[in-house]
């Protein structure tokens, strides 16, 4: 995941449903192209993004494992 | 014909406890872009009165030992309130909320009795209307 990231959410000690609303909130504000790393330590995070974005026709980048929590990178395509 | 892209809940309870998943249900509705449409009744909707959300903090009768110790972990964790969740899910998303009007006459409440967030009292028919239309009901 060697993309650029436009904006990092640090959702880190936030709970279901907190990372996918605010993550949903900064999509929406956000210009196509942009790239969005979400930091997330809620366990249903790591699932749930990725099903969002299939849904939403957003671009899934990718999700990485890292000390403690998850950094989930979602890509704006529309 | 029913809608799978929308949600209706009957939100029957006034407590701490049975708010949190009308927040969280309406908020998982939101990331699925459907419409929800929210219709408080007697408990429910006396936790919508002007100024009386944030002050909730009792838990259901069959759990009330465990009440406080639940109040202190949310605080301790840092869990959003009940209203704040709510108040987000409707700002995302496309959320309907709703005053029953049978409590509302029965307590002689106005809609300026109640919090900003309701839209409009309605009749008990209208909301089975909106419940016909969607694919999901749920009663708190």
């Amino acid at each position: 995941m060697d993309m650029e990231i436009t904006k990092e959410i640090d959702a880190r000690g936030s709970f279901c449903p907190g990372p996918m609303m605010e993550l949903i909130r900064v999509i929406r504000s956000a210009t196509v192209g942009d790239v969005i790393a979400v930091l997330s330590t809620d366990q249903g995070s790591k699932k749930d993004i990725p099903k969002w974005v299939e849904k939403a026709k957003q671009e899934f980048v990718g999700v990485e494992t890292c000390d403690g929590y998850d950094r989930i990178v979602v890509k704006k395509i529309k | 014909m029913s809608d799978s892209n929308r949600m209706s809940l009957v939100v029957f309870n006034g407590t701490v406890d049975k708010l949190y998943p009308v927040a969280i249900m309406a908020s998982g509705a939101v990331m699925n872009d459907m419409r929800v449409d929210i219709f408080l009744t007697f408990w429910g909707l006396m936790a919508f009165k002007k100024g009386e959300p944030y002050k909730i903090n009792q838990v259901s009768k069959d759990y009330e030992a465990l009440g406080p110790e639940m109040m202190r972990v949310m605080q301790e964790k840092n869990v959003p309130s009940w209203y704040d969740t709510l108040l987000q899910a409707k700002e995302l998303g496309d959320v309907h909320i709703y005053a029953c009007a049978m409590t509302a006459d029965l307590f002689n409440m106005d809609i300026d009795d109640l919090e900003p967030v309701i839209e409009d009292i309605i009749g008990v028919g209208e909301f089975i209307d909106m419940a016909q239309k969607a694919g999901t009901t749920m009663f708190i």
